[in-house]
């Protein structure tokens, strides 16, 4: 399959998630220049927006890449169903252009944090999360100033209802306690997805847990994130 | 108008010395230009004659002092760049503007020899933040500074080293080094070499901010600082990512660049006479092509501003040639203009407008006259030894608590979870998982990182407390399993014209020297940075070496963290515990007690070889599985550390570490050095092997439990639960910063 991940001036996970892609077999990832019309030809069975500073977070994080040509792009791909992932800045842009719900706003504790956490997986009817199990646990690292997702109450509720929680913080056995939620996100939510759950947005960095190697822990659970792409889901595979 | 009312940083002698030299009154453009060059901070002039005693050359070593970075061979074709910058006086003024551009700075000069920056490291230096609200308003805007600059351009911090001492209350140290990483064929420098050729200026305009930069850098700070904030730089880290990647992506695909150079202090006018001194060439530049952000500069402020976010490039002249740079550089958005060319007459030619407006030798702007500053002992120190008060003693597990929360030793954890430290995928030991950071290289090895220094060690014994720094940083990139391959180093003090502080400037450049002469490790780059001190009240800084060294490690299986790993291990203390307190965290924390204590640590480079030998060799052959140096706090701040780390108590008997201390404080807590703390299954095959290395040790007892319980043969002195060291541990600097 290949995966385009675009880069935007200011992107600075986009050669990291290159490199974890290669890493999976069946994946051959495309670093996509946000001015490159190579998107609009086609042929992509995914696209990832990467994290960083897209355009210095100038606004409000995301805020000018989510209106850029390259996201006008990335819309109609979603709209026909193509899976499009957006991590860290990725998912503020996400957020931003509309293709997800809800805004992410300073973390309470005011800081930037980069440290490694525990997710559990909430909804394995995403592209993303297909590969894994339904409350299995994963390490991923976080590093983002402004990853508190925010929702009004009914929003909220209708999101939950609607299944639309894709990952929550959670302890390493799996509990979504106070102390394991790093931002002060409501619900402890660390991603989400669209409605018909082919767009995903999530805060941890799959792509820095995608080798044993690199992880405290010694598991490479952000690759199982990334090669979900490639697993049959709902009986259709996706070419 | 005459050099006398520009209120230069010139000294009379050094004025003669132009008017003579050239043979006539340089106009104001030139004064100004030769004022920014023989700034202490571009010139070294009170030190260039003293760093040749540091041994710059090795295997390794592809390129030494005197370049933008120094630049280490790693194998299989790949070399990792070093150095390192400071930016102590604009930090003190604008904490966090300061910190944000010193990390700007030295990023520029690890992409300046075309290699990719692939970690940061900081070394800061407060006063006292339990103390005082202005030096926790510095930490926190410099964390924030460096956080918001690293985090954007996508350059993990992965190291670091705090200390806090009132002496920098007012003047505040931050240290940022730059490791880099690049192909040794790829390596460019900065250099015109060719006349014709051309300067292409890149990057961001030129503006009024940090005008005499470099000379407000080489004087002490004022009472009323604040109003020098247009001497500091604006941060724009945007414009440095979108410099960054395109001049890898340039170098990636071989893109003609002859000659490349960072735009830092003393800007234009550094910057344009290094590439041509250096290339033996001289430049013809006109400076009305220059991009400014305000209109109406003049020739002078344009040569002199140090506006952040700019490079130099020298490309081929000619059709065609730089046409794929240009390329490339549009691409990406970075403005570029072409401001000059290199010719053969080895001159500094500026115009305006095409009519001459300077005309120098570029050797007489980059050569400054050296200064041979008297210097001399402080005939006695200041404060008398004073005996220790033995039945004032603190209870030992009061003092270990005491010195886990003090902020010179607890967890700086609510300073590294605000730095990216992952990105990169490079960052395989991260902070505060072991003594140094390790980062993964792509020939399969593993570079180690670890920057240190002491500034109360190298204010009581000016030598031995340098020399220690780098003694320490050494012990740092061992523990993780790594052999030392190169360092470079920061020399920080006061005024050099008081003659003793010159006099401690001198032994902490010949304990430094010294030690890495004897231990075999070349000094690949460096920094001085003088008048660290405050006019108001006369008070330099503690003189403050600073050690990084960089280590390699051949494979992942070598690689070790500090934590205890598994109850039942045996516990080895490596090396020799002295009576030896001055300038020890303890004496500092327990001034009455302890007394003034006048020995303090002393080292010896040849036996700390030796050990750090046997330390690796352990390693090697798998017989321990935790390892860790003992420095500030001791012997038993680094068993509490261990046990922390690994959420395993332990049990251990200072009676049997090797020590010539006559009270169990002075074992527990002397900072002698040539000590590491390791654990592993079989005691007896790890004193085995260190026996037939010839290095003290003794096996001081086991991993497990809940509790650290020292003991003195039957006596009990102490047992504290992990969970209370981990909570004053943890939580010292978050309950005094937020």
């Amino acid at each position: 399959m290949r995966v385009a991940v675009i880069r935007f001036p200011g992107s600075n996970c986009d050669l990291d998630m290159m490199a974890a892609l290669k890493t999976i077999k069946g994946i051959e990832p495309d670093l996509v220049w946000h001015e490159d019309a190579a998107l609009g030809r086609g042929g992509y069975g995914a696209v990832i927006l990467p994290g960083g500073f897209a355009f210095a977070d100038r606004l409000r994080a995301g805020a000018i890449a989510a209106n850029s040509p390259a996201m006008a792009g990335v819309k109609r791909l979603a709209d026909r169903g193509v899976p499009v992932l957006g991590v860290c800045n990725g998912f503020q842009i996400l957020v931003e252009s509309g293709l997800l719900p809800g805004a992410l706003l300073r973390n309470s504790t005011l800081k930037f944090v980069c440290k490694w956490t525990h997710v559990r997986v909430e909804n394995t009817r995403t592209p993303f999360t297909s590969g894994l199990s339904e409350g299995q646990v994963l390490s991923m690292p976080i590093a983002h100033g402004e990853g508190r997702f925010f929702l009004p109450h009914a929003e909220l509720a209708e999101l939950e209802k609607n299944g639309q929680v894709a990952f929550r913080y959670c302890d390493s056995s799996g509990r979504t306690t106070p102390g394991s939620n790093p931002t002060g996100t409501l619900h402890n939510i660390a991603g989400v997805c669209n409605k018909a759950g082919n767009v995903v947005g999530l805060m941890p960095h799959p792509e820095r847990a995608a080798e044993a190697l690199l992880s405290p822990l010694g598991h490479p659970d952000g690759a199982l994130v990334l090669s979900s792409l490639l697993v049959r889901s709902g009986g259709r595979r996706r070419a | 108008m005459k050099a006398e009312q520009l209120g230069l940083g010139l000294t009379a002698q050094e004025i003669a010395t132009v008017r003579k030299s050239l043979g006539r009154e340089p106009n104001e453009t030139e004064w100004s230009i030769i004022d920014a060059e023989w700034s202490e901070h571009s010139s070294y002039k009170s030190s260039r004659g003293l760093l040749k005693l540091f041994p710059t050359t090795g295997k390794r070593v592809v390129l030494g002092p005197g370049y933008d970075a120094g630049v280490v061979d790693v194998g299989d074709g790949y070399v990792v760049t070093l150095h390192i910058e400071s930016h102590n006086h604009p930090s003190a003024v604008d904490p966090y503007g300061g910190a944000s551009t010193g990390i700007g700075g030295v990023l520029r000069d690890i992409l300046s020899v075309a290699s990719r920056p692939i970690a940061l490291v900081d070394i800061l230096r407060f006063g006292l933040i339990e103390k005082s609200g202005h030096s926790r308003w510095l930490l926190k805007n410099v964390v924030r500074g460096i956080a918001d600059y690293g985090n954007c351009v996508g350059v993990p911090t992965v190291a670091g080293e705090i200390e806090f001492d009132d002496s920098f209350e007012r003047n505040c140290l931050v240290d940022v080094a730059c490791v880099g990483l690049g192909r040794k064929d790829d390596l460019i420098l900065g250099e015109a070499k060719a006349p014709g050729d051309v300067l292409v200026l890149i990057g961001g305009s030129t503006g009024r901010d940090g005008i005499k930069g470099a000379t407000f850098a080489s004087k002490n700070l004022k009472e009323d600082a604040a109003s020098e904030r247009s001497s500091v730089q604006v941060p724009d880290p945007f414009m440095k990512k979108l410099l960054l990647d395109s001049l890898l992506e340039i170098v990636a695909k071989h893109g003609e660049v002859r000659g490349m150079k960072d735009l830092g202090g003393g800007g234009l006018s550094t910057a344009l006479s290094e590439v041509a001194s250096k290339g033996g060439t001289g430049v013809d530049v006109e400076l009305k092509r220059v991009r400014l952000r305000e209109d109406d500069m003049s020739p002078t402020e344009i040569m002199i501003s140090e506006s952040q976010e700019r490079m130099l490039l020298v490309l081929p002249s000619g059709p065609g040639g730089g046409k794929d740079v240009i390329s490339v550089l549009e691409k990406y958005g970075v403005p570029y203009s072409v401001i000059g060319k290199v010719t053969s007459s080895p001159r500094l030619v500026l115009r305006w407008d095409g009519k001459v407006v300077a005309d120098l030798p570029s050797s007489l702007v980059t050569d400054a006259p050296l200064i041979d500053w008297p210097y001399k002992k402080p005939s006695a120190s200041r404060v008398a030894p004073r005996s220790a008060l033995p039945e004032d003693e603190p209870r030992l597990k009061d003092a270990l608590l005491t010195l886990l929360s003090s902020p010179n030793i607890a967890s700086k954890r609510w300073v590294y979870q605000q730095y990216d430290h992952e990105v990169g995928l490079r960052t395989v030991v991260r902070p505060g998982q072991a003594d140094a950071a390790v980062m993964r290289l792509p020939n399969g090895r593993f570079l180690a990182i670890k920057g240190d220094g002491n500034s109360r060690q190298a204010s009581v014994d000016p030598y031995a407390g340098a020399a220690g720094c780098v003694a320490e940083a050494c012990r740092n990139v061992v523990a993780v399993g790594a052999e030392p391959i190169a360092l470079v180093d920061h020399l920080q003090s006061g005024d050099p014209s008081d003659p003793e502080v010159y006099w401690a400037f001198r032994e902490n450049l010949r304990g430094m020297a010294d030690y890495c002469k004897s231990f075999g490790l070349p000094v690949v780059g460096g920094k001085v940075s003088f008048y660290n001190e405050d006019s108001a009240t006369g008070r330099a800084i503690k003189p403050s070496p600073i050690a990084l060294v960089v280590g390699l490690a051949q494979e992942e299986s070598g690689l070790r963290t500090m934590a205890f790993k598994a109850a039942g291990d045996s516990i080895v203390v490596v090396g020799e515990t002295r009576p030896e307190m001055a300038g020890s965290e303890l004496s500092a924390r327990f001034p009455k007690s302890m007394g003034v204590p006048s020995r303090s640590p002393r080292v010896d480079a040849q036996q700390d070889l030796k050990t750090c030998r046997a330390i690796l060799k352990l390693i090697g052959k798998g017989l321990v599985d935790a390892v860790h140096d003992c420095s500030s706090g001791g012997l038993v701040v680094a068993l509490a550390e261990m046990a922390v780390s690994g959420s395993l108590g332990a049990k251990a008997d200072l009676a049997l570490a090797p020590s010539t201390c006559r009270r169990t404080l002075e074992t527990a807590f002397s900072e002698s050095h040539g000590r590491f703390v390791v654990s592993g299954g079989d005691g007896a095959a790890i004193a085995s092997s260190l026996r037939g290395a010839g290095v003290t040790h003794a096996v001081v007892g086991k991993v497990g439990g809940a509790s650290l319980s020292l003991t003195a043969r039957r006596s009990r002195l102490a047992s504290v639960p992990v969970s209370s060291m981990r909570a004053r541990w943890e939580r010292a600097i978050p309950e005094l910063m937020d």
